[in-house]
């Protein structure tokens, strides 16, 4: 794979190959030097039309610890639309040398327009409602990590399904590896379907028996826009202790961040023994580290 | 005087020919030859009518770095169209006599297709209060709209409906229900889903279809003359079925499909290429076997361009930022010609009455057949096939979807009543 | 390729292995802070076996850690096939260690190097011995072998193939010449 745009034409094959590296670059973060020369020469810049703090840092954290040179564009697509378009901003970063390119867009499909017009490598940082390929590369290895298996295992997505890029890269990959998917949300945040996921409005029904639950974060526009109300939300989708025993008994908690505790799930949850959240935090500069291994040196053998 | 010897004549009346149609004094003199000074060889090629537009968007005033009326008509001349209606929506929108009469002013001069400037439905495009109907059909508008925009109010549409029936006006609509459609760039359903992209569900059309064909019922009842509502760029099965139902209740409504929503579907987005996003957007394979047989049995009376034209820069932002819109007056015939007619066997005598005699009849102008003291506004049509080049486009915007498609049927003569506004021949 | 010849057998594979075990346990006066790290892929097996006739004859325990240097090495921005990381296993703390690093071949220089900065990154070692099965000469760095099974002078154009049992079902190092395209 040229780029990592989203899951689709992935093999089981290939996203293992980058889970295996990804488990030699978590042994080097373990290390008093916490650095290895593989990228150097190497530049990636990460280009971000929407911001986000956390995943920049831990992309840019994954590429210094490969000793890559890093440079960083931010800026808010509003301010673009007046004159220079995404292309002559791509192109300008083409011109000074960029190997990869990080691409974060609030818009769908930004980063495979990006891949059209760019020489370098580009790596979908997440965009709009489409893919966050790395995040869900993330909770993979941490599902991976703390069930040694995701075969036959059930694993529950919770919360604005609709809108949620996790959500998706999730259901397009933990299949791949032999998950069973349950999306639950309330029918206004759900989509119309998913391939890759069952879809239900009864968060009981996605919860049964699961092995994980992944906990999506609920936006306040969705309030604001006047496609749920709060209270309903938290009444009948809110993940709490109780409604967890219908899990498996030792059920894990995931939450790509950042919470709106007690919203979407019950505040002391998180802090809970079950919690894989700040597994989920460490594991993904790891990730990453092996994302742009496999993209930047040479070809698959 | 021109001659084209051994020619095919195709109009809506049916293919004929060959003939020598001889042209002079801005009229078809014979079908039988003549005397002229220029005599061209018209085997093989086909002769029609030269065919209008109801619907392009020449940006002019105020958006001339999208297009502007010099690039525009010398693209409808190469599309093979002698008469354009351009849409209001421009910067100021054309709501005046004065704005009117300045623009065919200009397009006049120029002396490419001739210029029918449609002019707003309310002041402003802001649907809040009617335009001077009257005195907008005296400056030449052929219909009002406020393309570009949708008609939230009923009751100003009903009013305008209304109001334009006193002086022979159609109403054209965008025929798309806001709320419901909110920030839809695509066709809502598992695809935009699937792709993360926001839905324009066809229910928005539908129900808007379905609420102005009542507000229509409105305007019949309290009209002594007879309104007439236009649908722009149908785009969905559902929508067509309401408008076949209207029309045999006897309603007096017209209807336009697109060239994009006839060969085009959402499929294409896939891409993530704002180059597809338009509005409504591209549908599925069943609306477009809905919309041919709408063409084929007259629920479709015309078929218009929608040519929306925008820089490349806009077309280069995301598919949220992107505006709407698809050029396509320069391919809109070879491409059905190739598309419709070579590859599903559309009858090619139906699909120029589409191009021809549909849109003039809407327009209440005379239909044009290839017989003599015919208007000479004529189109030659060469069946060899090229593929879409849009670096060589006249438009400003040069890009296309279609751009690589090899498609037969380009124009290569263009007469507007017996003057060569376009010719492409060796 | 076109085989050549054999450079060793496996009688004369284990005598070269068992040298190099002793050599090292003289060169560091005793198996005292001595410790093995095979260089991925066939170091590996070569290290554990040291450390096992060091065992037979000296009756002690030398650990034996596993070493990837795929990401020190100086031609991943223009290799042609991505090379397959591997784990780093030294389970043991290598400050103030002497440690010798084990492959089958010393060729350029260049995995040796980037050993050396792998090690580098994971500790202060007290010194560093390089022991290696063959020596085929043609190094582009400075650096040598302490402890060499056997030295082989060969053509750039020949590939020297260590098999190992571990890996391959035999021991055997065979000299093949590359045939031009």
């Amino acid at each position: 794979m040229r780029h990592l745009l989203d899951f689709q034409g992935w093999t089981r094959g290939q996203v293992e190959n980058i889970l295996d590296t990804a488990r030699v670059m978590a042994e080097v973060l373990e290390r008093p030097v916490k650095k290895v020369p593989a990228l150097q020469g190497f530049t990636v810049a990460t280009v971000f039309f929407e911001p986000s703090t956390r995943t920049r840092i831990s992309f840019e954290l994954a590429a210094r610890r490969m000793s890559a040179d890093v440079v960083s564009f931010a800026t808010q697509a509003s301010s673009l639309q007046k004159g220079e378009s995404y292309k002559d901003t791509l192109l300008t970063l083409e011109a000074m040398g960029i190997d990869a390119y990080i691409i974060r867009a609030d818009s769908a499909g930004v980063p495979h327009q990006a891949a059209r017009w760019v020489k370098g490598v580009v790596v979908n940082g997440g965009d709009g409602r489409r893919a966050h390929p790395t995040q869900a590369l993330l909770d993979t290895y941490t599902l991976l990590e703390a069930l040694g298996t995701l075969e036959g295992r059930k694993i529950a997505i919770v919360g604005d399904i609709l809108h949620s890029r996790v959500a998706r890269s999730n259901v397009e990959l933990l299949p791949l590896l032999g998950a069973e998917v349950w999306v639950a949300g309330p029918p206004t945040l759900l989509p119309q379907s998913l391939p890759g996921a069952r879809l239900t409005p009864h968060l009981d029904e996605a919860l049964a028996e699961a092995d994980a639950v992944m906990v999506l974060r609920l936006q306040k526009e969705r309030m604001e826009a006047g496609l749920i109300h709060l209270q309903d939300y938290i009444a009948h989708y809110q993940v709490t202790e109780e409604r967890l025993s219908k899990a498996k008994p030792h059920a894990l908690l995931l939450h790509p961040g950042p919470m709106n505790r007690d919203i979407e799930l019950e505040g002391t949850l998180a802090d809970s023994e079950r919690s894989l959240v700040n597994r989920q935090v460490h594991n993904g500069v790891a990730v990453r580290m092996a994302v742009l291994y496999h993209l930047l040196v040479g070809r698959e053998g | 005087m021109l001659l084209i010897k051994n020619v095919t004549l195709v109009d809506a009346l049916g293919e004929r020919g060959p003939a020598d149609v001889l042209i002079g004094e801005g009229r078809i003199l014979s079908l039988s030859g003549g005397e002229a000074e220029r005599i061209l060889d018209g085997k093989g090629l086909l002769l029609a009518p030269g065919f209008l537009d109801l619907h392009a968007h020449l940006r002019e005033p105020g958006q001339e770095v999208k297009e502007d009326l010099a690039s525009g008509l010398l693209a409808a001349v190469r599309g093979g169209y002698a008469d354009v209606v351009s849409m209001p929506n421009t910067t100021p929108p054309v709501d005046t006599p004065e704005a009117v009469r300045a623009l065919r002013k200009k397009a006049q001069a120029l002396g490419l297709a001739r210029l029918h400037p449609a002019a707003a439905l309310t002041q402003g495009q802001e649907g809040k209060a009617l335009t001077e109907a009257g005195l907008l059909k005296e400056a030449g508008a052929p219909l009002l709209t406020d393309d570009g925009r949708t008609n939230e109010d009923a009751g100003i549409l009903a009013a305008g409906l209304l109001q334009a029936s006193a002086f022979g006006l159609p109403v054209a609509v965008h025929a798309e229900d806001a709320s419901l459609r909110r920030g839809g760039v695509m066709n809502d359903g598992p695809l935009a889903d699937f792709l993360g992209l926001p839905g324009n569900p066809r229910e928005a059309e539908a129900a808007r279809i379905a609420r102005d064909l009542e507000v229509l019922r409105y305007a019949v009842r309290r009209s002594p003359k007879r309104p007439h509502l236009h649908i722009q760029h149908l785009s969905t099965k559902r929508g067509l079925e309401l408008v076949r139902e209207a029309k045999r209740a006897g309603l007096p409504v017209t209807a336009e499909a697109t060239p994009h929503h006839l060969t085009l579907t959402e499929e294409a987005l896939r891409s993530f290429d704002p180059l597809f996003k338009v509005a409504p957007p591209l549908r599925t394979q069943e609306d477009i076997e809905a919309l041919l047989e709408g063409l084929l049995e007259g629920t479709l009376d015309a078929i218009a361009t929608d040519h929306a034209p925008h820089t490349q820069a806009e077309k280069e932002m995301d598919l949220l930022r992107a505006p709407f819109g698809i050029p396509s007056l320069e391919v809109a015939f070879p491409l059905l010609y190739t598309e419709l007619h070579l590859k599903r066997g559309f009858p090619l005598k139906r699909l120029v009455e589409l191009f021809t005699d549909g849109p003039r009849n809407i327009l209440g102008l005379k239909p044009i057949h290839l017989e003599e003291g015919a208007e000479a506004s004529l189109v030659l049509l060469d069946p060899k096939e090229r593929p879409v080049e849009p670096r060589n486009f006249a438009s400003k915007a040069r890009f296309s979807p279609w751009a690589g498609w090899v498609l037969g049927g380009w124009p290569v003569l263009t007469l507007v009543e017996g003057r060569v506004v376009y010719q492409a021949l060796e | 390729m076109r085989f050549k010849a054999e450079l060793l057998n496996a009688e004369e594979m284990r005598r070269a292995l068992h040298r190099i075990a002793h050599e090292i346990v003289e060169a560091n006066k005793g198996v005292e802070g001595l410790a093995l790290v095979g260089i991925h892929t066939r170091g590996i097996p070569l290290a554990e076996r040291i450390a096992r006739y060091i065992r037979e004859f000296e009756g002690k325990e030398v650990p034996v850690g596993m070493l990837d240097i795929t990401l020190y090495r100086d031609d991943l921005s223009e290799i042609g096939i991505r090379p397959q990381v591997r784990q780093t296993r030294i389970p043991f703390d290598i400050t103030g260690k002497a440690l010798v690093l084990v492959d089958d071949v010393l060729y350029t220089g260049r995995t040796a190097r980037a050993a050396l900065d792998a090690l580098m990154d994971l500790g202060r070692p007290r010194r560093i011995y390089l022991a290696v099965l063959v020596d085929r000469g043609h190094r582009e760095l400075p650096i040598r072998a302490d402890f060499v099974g056997k030295n082989v002078p060969t053509a750039r154009s020949e590939v020297v193939k260590v098999r190992l049992q571990e890996v391959d079902g035999e021991d055997r190092v065979e000299l093949w010449e590359r045939e031009e395209a």
